[in-house]
């Protein structure tokens, strides 16, 4: 497992902001690819643009850059509009998806390139490009060819040469999408521990919601060139504002709810194979799309009862319809009484606890906290 | 088995399309007037007796200048049109581009007699310059096509990248795009020399007075004593097109160990 | 939306970018392309003035009658469409196994040096290869010379030379090589795992040649076809030489008009049939080919 170093610094909402967005618009042709982004990045915070592919989210990030222009709105970077400012003067610099690498120079040549325009002697400039390498961990790479490079030292290499200019801004274009999976983990806990260390602000597009999950500070979820949420990992998880949301960031599930009653902070609901129950106001924090009313929970908020045991939650029963075995979690698909489709339940595989057979009949517990109403 | 079948077939095609060029170097040597067998014995003669003709070397002369004009003419041209039409999207796109690109479905003769139409009726003289116009219309849609290779397998990204670290448009087109279309550029200029070089027909009825090494070897062609001169000629010419060829390859396949991309096999 | 900031945006878009950069290319273009051939358009409706006036300018539909009912000039015509129609047949089918050779039969690191020994001959004197094959064929020539010292014929064969056959030769050999490279190109581009998929639902070779690599090379075929179809009806040089000035194609004809005959009207109208001939076969052969394609599908 990974393990992500703790020290945070000051909180979020109380840094200055680096980036807003003012009800930013842009199309293409009659192809309306931002519609209405409004947002601030905070500085030094490590922030992620999320969302399925064409949702605009690397739209969004070439604006900061400069290589897309808006077609309305305002785009500011530490206070400042960048409406005439061209990407090669802009405060921002960018690791493409591809990289982007020059071939035909060294690592260091690579590294060094934007150093070229800035004063300095070459002894200095020089000593700047083998900082750079050492800190991304390629220390003596300077004099190899930049095309022998594998595709995580190419990407270290992009890093170097982003961050030796000290710019506020780092962009990251789907940085770890062509990296194997070993890879992609190690470079995750490289970029945290990066941004740590240079203490700017990181601004990350992918559409892997784990990637997105472990490394941000907050993140903006994108569906079709709006942002849908924009809050930490934990909310969310546990608190997203929609079924869209609900079901881009792991899985949830989802049963039928009719509302019953609502008053003083309070809900009550009638909820489809658990029975009727309470739940906080705070627990429907969407929007009312006027869809389905239901109910959502998370795989891990429920629990499979074994012979014998008891519970302080409440009870309800089921069938077990499907079992799959992942080593140090079992997923089991289990059809509650009076629910026609199954739900997903995941439990650690605990030393001393059989894993249970398909059509088994089990208690599954579960409590009203863990439910998010949508509406 | 059906390898092996293909593979005699394939041989013997390349005899086939070799056989009438290996005739020059036999009878170039050949102590004979007419070009027959048996063979009557090696000198170097018919060699000597080029360097004696000064037409020969004029017309070579002109050869040269209008092809060294023409090659950079038509590739300058080339990288105008293929980075207008790989990098932006333009009213009249596929017009202008079926237009520029328009010779190479036409007949030659065609275009050397509207051209010479249009000379003519405007009083101008014919001259090498005339040629060159000629040579560097037909040889830039190969440079296009070329050169179009080239920038299209120049990753975008590259750019932008140069351009993010804070240079200008200019200065990332001198530092990342020239360099890495280099290969690409040569592969165009040593391309449209040949053509221009080896081309008979614009030359025939543009050039006036002054000609090209192809209309001059064609004049000659009637005299049958001249004939065994013209075959040293022609075996000189096929060798510098193997060297030319052969030094090109060379630095395409270097061009490509510098970058470590991919051999795609020749100047496709 | 004010007019200075409207043409503001435009000077920063990526059209007019485009245009400014295609522009020096296109003008070339327009001037020496566009222009000379809408003369010879125009040209083709006037009237041929005598020796002193070359053109009189009254408009005529005279010069495309006599191009299209004249039987001297039908007869070059067809005479220019046969013969390219014929070198085409001969060199693309002949062409087509070497490439399949060479791109399923060759190993990655060889094939550019089969590529390169194929195109050798293109490279070197056209007008050269084609005095070489007149040298060959002659009376006194190679061929007649060598069967001659080896006893094969007493009498010198005439009939190798100055007819329409050694003008396809000459042209077969002399464009093979463009025949070649399109036709590799797009059987390279098969997905060899779709062969291989049809070998594994139990398709013979020669099923799986016939229904998947030929279909998919097709691009290639067109285009070796329109390589070798367009210039060669168009050519001026080997009629001239294999066919000892009698047999005239399309080419010499325009030439003899234009610049012999000093008749310019008539010779754009040649030329001007001449590329209505070119586009009207290429056309159809391109249309065709899509009919046989959707019809195998």
């Amino acid at each position: 497992m990974n393990t992500v170093p703790q020290a945070a610094p000051a909180p979020i909402a109380t840094r200055p902001t680096m980036i807003e967005f003012r009800d930013v618009h842009k199309y293409y042709g009659d192809y309306h690819a931002l519609r209405g982004i409004n947002a601030t990045i905070k500085a030094g915070e490590f922030f992620s643009l999320l969302g399925p592919s064409g949702c605009g989210k690397t739209t969004l990030l070439r604006t900061i850059a400069g290589f897309e222009d808006i077609s309305s709105g305002a785009v500011l970077i530490d206070g400042k509009h960048m409406a005439d400012v061209p990407a090669n003067v802009r405060p921002t610099n960018m690791v493409f998806q591809s990289y982007a690498i020059f071939p035909h120079l060294t690592v260091e040549q690579n590294v060094g390139f934007g150093l070229r325009r800035e004063g300095g002697t070459t002894a200095e400039k020089a000593k700047r490009v083998e900082e750079a390498l050492e800190m991304v961990g390629l220390k003596g790479y300077g004099k190899r060819a930049a095309h022998a490079l594998s595709g995580g030292q190419r990407q270290r290499v992009a890093l170097a040469r982003a961050l030796i200019l000290k710019p506020k801004v780092l962009l990251l274009d789907e940085p770890l999408s062509a990296l194997d999976k070993k890879m992609r983990e190690q470079m995750q806990v490289e970029l945290i521990r990066l941004q740590r260390q240079v203490g700017i602000t990181f601004i990350l597009v992918t559409h892997d919601q784990e990637e997105a999950l472990v490394m941000s500070d907050r993140i903006a979820v994108m569906f079709e060139g709006q942002i849908a949420q924009l809050a930490d990992p934990e909310t969310l998880y546990r608190r997203p504002n929609s079924r869209q949301v609900a079901n881009f960031i792991g899985v949830m599930n989802f049963l039928p709810a009719r509302v019953l009653t609502e008053a003083a902070g309070r809900i009550a609901i009638d909820v489809q194979g658990l029975g009727q129950t309470e739940i906080d106001a705070t627990q429907a924090p969407g929007v009312i799309t006027g869809g389905e009313t239901s109910v959502g929970f998370r795989p891990e908020t429920l629990t499979m009862l074994y012979e014998g045991q008891t519970t302080t939650e409440r009870e309800t029963p089921g069938t077990i319809e499907e079992v799959v075995y992942y080593g140090d979690m079992t997923y089991y698909d289990v059809r509650l009484d009076g629910v026609d489709s199954p739900v997903r339940i995941s439990m650690r595989n605990v030393f001393g606890r059989p894993v249970l057979d398909i059509g088994t009949r089990t208690r599954v517990a579960w409590s009203a906290g863990a439910l998010v109403l949508f509406r | 088995m059906k390898g092996q079948g293909l593979r005699l077939y394939a041989i013997l095609y390349l005899v086939f399309l070799y056989a009438p060029i290996v005739l020059l170097p036999i009878f170039a040597f050949n102590d004979a007037t007419i070009i027959s067998f048996p063979l009557r014995g090696f000198t170097t003669k018919w060699f000597a007796a080029l360097a004696e003709l000064p037409t020969l070397h004029q017309a070579l002369k002109n050869s040269l200048i209008i092809a060294v004009s023409s090659s950079v003419l038509a590739t300058t041209l080339g990288i105008f049109a293929s980075r207008a039409s790989t990098r932006y999207e333009f009213p009249g796109k596929g017009g202008l581009m079926g237009l520029i690109m328009l010779p190479l479905v036409l007949p030659e003769v065609i275009v050397a007699m509207s051209l010479l139409m249009v000379l003519l009726g405007i009083g101008v003289d014919l001259a090498i310059w005339t040629v060159i116009l000629g040579h560097t219309l037909i040889c830039t849609p190969f440079a296009i096509a070329i050169l179009s290779a080239a920038f299209q397998s120049l990753d975008k990204s590259l750019e932008e990248a140069a351009y993010d670290l804070g240079e200008s448009k200019l200065s990332t087109f001198r530092l990342i795009t020239l360099p890495l279309v280099m290969p690409g550029i040569i592969s165009s200029l040593l391309i449209s020399f040949t053509i221009s070089l080896d081309e008979f027909i614009i030359a025939f009825f543009l050039a006036g007075s002054e000609p090209t090494l192809p209309v001059y070897i064609y004049s000659q062609l009637r005299f049958p004593k001249q004939i065994p001169a013209i075959m040293a000629l022609g075996t000189i010419l096929v060798a510098l097109s193997v060297l030319l060829l052969t030094i090109a390859e060379y630095f395409r396949r270097r061009g490509l160990k510098k970058t470590g991309a991919k051999d795609t096999g020749g100047f496709l | 939306m004010d007019e200075k900031s409207r043409w503001h945006r435009f000077r920063r878009s990526e059209a007019f970018a485009g245009l400014t950069l295609i522009s020096p290319t296109a003008l070339y273009a327009l001037l020496l392309l566009l222009a000379p051939l809408a003369t010879i358009l125009a040209y083709s409706f006037l009237t041929d003035g005598d020796t002193v006036t070359r053109i009189v300018w009254e408009f005529t539909f005279d010069n495309y009658i006599t191009t299209w009912t004249q039987p001297i000039y039908r007869a070059v015509m067809m005479r220019s469409l046969s013969v390219s129609m014929m070198v085409t047949a001969v060199t693309v089918i002949l062409a087509f196994p070497v490439a399949y050779y060479v791109s399923f039969h060759v190993s990655p690191d060889r094939k550019s040096l089969w590529l390169f020994l194929i195109t050798i001959p293109f490279w070197t004197s056209y007008l050269i290869r084609v005095f070489l094959w007149k040298v060959i064929l002659g009376y006194n020539g190679v061929i007649n010379s060598g069967l001659k010292s080896l006893g094969l014929i007493d009498e010198p064969l005439t009939f190798i030379l100055y007819n329409v056959n050694s003008i396809v030769l000459t042209l077969a050999h002399a464009y093979a090589p463009f025949a070649i490279l399109p036709i590799f190109v797009a059987l390279e581009k098969i997905d060899r795992s779709l062969l291989e998929a049809g070998q594994d639902l139990g398709e013979s070779r020669l099923m799986t040649f016939w229904r998947v690599t030929l279909p998919l090379a097709m691009p290639g075929v067109v285009a070796a076809v329109l390589i070798v179809l367009i210039p060669t009806i168009g050519d001026y040089v080997t009629p001239q030489l294999i066919g000892g000035g009698k047999i005239p194609m399309i080419a010499n004809l325009i030439q003899s008009q234009m610049l012999d005959q000093d008749n310019r009207p008539l010779g754009s109208a040649l030329a001007v049939s001449a590329m209505l001939i070119v586009t009207v076969v290429a056309l159809a052969f391109v249309l065709l080919n899509a009919r046989f394609l959707r019809v195998k599908k």
